[in-house]
C-alpha cells in the first residue's frame, strides 16, 4: 500500500460529487457520498481513458461521461456497458477535516 | 495529390479498410474533443436525473399506440382507418428510434429497469440487435463522423439521394436491419461487429435476435393465416409506413457537414423544430448539445441549448431551414465528395482548432 496524502478539505467536494485529484503522475477521483463519507477510485474510465471527475455522482454510482457505463465508485465494480471492466479503489478517510487516500 | 483531385475522391467507410488505420494513425480515433466551457455546479444540475418526464412521456407514447391501434383495427376496412394507422406508424416506426437512444444511454429515466425495458422495447420497433447497436453508439460517439470509425454514418459522400429518399419509407433500410437480426439470430456476426461488439457480449445479442425474428415471423404467419395485413400494420410494418419522421429528424443531425473533425460544432447540426416533432424525437434536435455532453437527459437539452448558444453555430430555424442548407450541401457533394459545409461560429464564440481543418483535407 502507499502511504497516506492529502487531498483537499472535505467541504470542497460537494455531497454526492466527485472531484478529479492527480497525483504522482497518476489522476485518481475523489468522491463525497450523502454520509460525509469519502471514497477513491482511479481517475480514468476502464473503457477510454475519459476522466470520471466529469460524470455523475448518483447514489453508490459513477457515470462516465464519455457513453453512460456505470461504477459503484465503493467497490469499483463495473455496473453498465459499454465499462466491462471494474475500476481500481484505494482506501480514503477524512481526518480533521481533511480528505486522505492511500494511493 | 492535387486539391482538384482530393475534393473528387470518394471515400472507404467501412471500419476494417484503410480510413479506419488512416484515422487511428492520424490521431482521430479515440481522441480529445472540443466542449463549451459549463461549471460544473450548473452541469451537474443538467445531468440531474429523474424519471418524471420520461414517465410522463412514455405513458402517452404507449397509451396512444394502444388507442390508435384500436381505432385502426375497428375501423379496418374502412377509409376511417387511415389516420389511425398514420399516427401509430409514426408512434411505432419513427418514435421508437428517439426512445431507444435516449434509453440506450440511460439517461430517459433515473431508474435503471425502466431505461432497460423502453430500451428494450424501443429496438425491437427499430429492429436493431439491443447489444451489437449499444455498442455501435458507443463508437458513434467517441469517433462522431470520423471515417473507418464510425459505424453510424447515416449519408456517406457521395451522397446516393435516390436511396436517401427511400429510406422515408423504409427501404431498403428495414430488409437490411432485419436480415442483420437475422444473421445474429445464426450467430453470425460481420467484420464490423465484430470490431465494436465484444466477444463475451456476443451470446447476448444472438438470443435477443433470436427473440426479435421470431416476433416478426409470427407476426408474418398470422397474417398469411388470416389473409390480412392487419397483423403486419401492427408489428413490423410501421418501420415502412411510418419511419418517415425518423429520417426527416435523422438526416439533418450529422447530413452535409464535416468529416473527421473533433468539434462536434462543425459535425453536428442542431435545428430548432416545431414542439410535436421535438416530442417524438425526444429533442434530438439539439443535437451539438446532445454530442458535447452525452450525460444530459432529453429534457434538460433546451436549457443546455439557452446556456451554450453563443458558443455554437446559429441553430437552423425550422426542419426545413436544415433541408434547405443540407440538401445545398448534398447537391454539391455527389460532385465533390470531398466538400462539406461549415458552419460560422458568432463572434462570441470560441473559434475551431485550425488543425481540425487540415486533418480533414489531408486525408483524401
Ligand atoms: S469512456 Fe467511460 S463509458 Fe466509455
Amino acid at each position: 500500500m502507499g502511504d497516506w496524502v492529502d487531498v483537499c478539505a472535505l467541504d470542497e467536494i460537494e455531497e454526492e460529487d466527485v472531484i478529479r485529484f492527480d497525483h504522482g503522475g497518476r489522476t485518481f477521483a475523489i468522491y463525497r457520498d450523502m454520509e460525509d463519507g469519502v471514497w477513491c477510485t482511479d481517475g480514468l474510465c476502464t473503457h477510454e481513458q475519459v476522466h470520471l471527475a466529469d460524470g455523475l455522482v448518483m447514489d453508490d454510482t459513477i457515470e462516465c461521461p464519455k457513453h453512460n457505463g456505470r461504477f459503484n465508485y465503493k467497490t469499483g465494480a463495473a455496473l453498465r456497458s459499454p465499462v466491462c471492466v471494474a475500476l481500481a479503489t484505494y482506501p480514503a478517510r477524512v481526518e480533521g477535516g481533511r480528505v486522505k487516500v492511500q494511493v | 495529390m492535387a486539391l482538384a483531385e482530393i475534393t473528387r475522391t470518394p471515400r472507404d467507410y467501412s471500419l476494417t479498410g484503410p480510413e479506419a488505420r488512416h484515422a487511428v494513425e492520424a490521431g482521430l480515433a479515440s481522441a480529445e474533443w472540443y466542449h463549451s466551457d459549463v461549471p460544473r455546479k450548473v452541469m451537474k444540475d443538467l445531468m440531474r436525473r429523474t424519471d418524471g418526464p420520461a414517465i410522463r412521456d412514455t405513458a402517452i407514447w404507449i397509451g396512444l399506440l394502444i388507442l390508435c391501434a384500436g381505432g385502426g383495427i375497428a375501423t379496418w376496412g374502412t377509409w376511417w382507418t387511415v389516420p389511425f394507422w398514420a399516427v401509430y406508424g409514426v408512434l411505432y416506426g419513427s418514435a421508437c428510434d428517439s426512445r431507444w437512444h435516449e434509453c440506450g444511454h440511460g439517461t430517459a429515466f433515473r431508474t435503471i429497469w425502466m431505461n432497460d425495458a423502453v430500451y428494450a422495447l424501443a429496438s425491437f420497433m427499430v429492429m436493431r440487435n439491443p447489444v451489437s447497436w449499444r455498442w455501435s453508439h458507443a463508437r458513434h460517439h467517441t469517433d462522431t463522423i470520423i471515417v473507418g470509425r464510425d459505424p453510424e454514418i447515416a449519408v456517406m459522400r457521395p451522397p446516393d439521394l435516390a436511396r436517401k429518399a427511400l429510406a422515408f419509407i423504409g427501404i431498403p433500410d428495414v430488409f437490411q436491419h432485419f436480415a442483420i437480426l437475422a444473421r445474429n439470430a445464426m450467430g453470425r456476426f460481420g467484420p464490423a461487429e465484430r470490431d465494436y461488439i465484444p466477444e463475451a457480449e456476443l451470446p447476448k445479442a444472438v438470443a435477443w435476435a433470436r427473440a426479435f425474428v421470431a416476433i416478426h415471423v409470427l407476426a408474418v404467419a398470422l397474417a398469411l393465416a388470416t389473409w390480412s395485413l392487419l397483423p403486419l400494420m401492427l408489428i413490423g410494418g410501421p418501420r415502412i409506413y411510418g419511419t418517415w419522421h425518423m429520417v426527416l429528424t435523422g438526416l439533418l443531425q450529422h447530413g452535409g457537414l464535416a468529416e473527421d473533425v473533433l468539434d462536434h460544432r462543425l459535425n453536428s447540426r442542431t435545428v430548432l423544430m416545431n414542439p410535436v416533432s421535438r416530442w417524438i424525437y425526444w429533442n434530438m434536435n439539439y443535437h451539438v448539445e446532445h454530442h458535447m455532453f452525452p450525460m444530459v437527459p432529453y429534457h434538460a437539452l433546451p436549457k443546455l441549448h439557452a446556456l451554450i448558444r453563443d458558443d455554437l453555430p446559429a441553430a437552423n430555424t425550422s426542419i426545413l431551414d436544415g433541408y434547405r442548407e443540407m440538401i445545398g450541401a448534398m447537391l454539391r457533394q455527389r460532385r465533390e465528395p470531398g466538400y462539406y459545409l461549415r458552419k460560422e461560429l458568432p463572434p462570441s464564440a470560441r473559434p475551431y482548432r485550425a488543425e481540425f481543418h487540415a486533418l480533414d483535407n489531408e486525408r483524401h
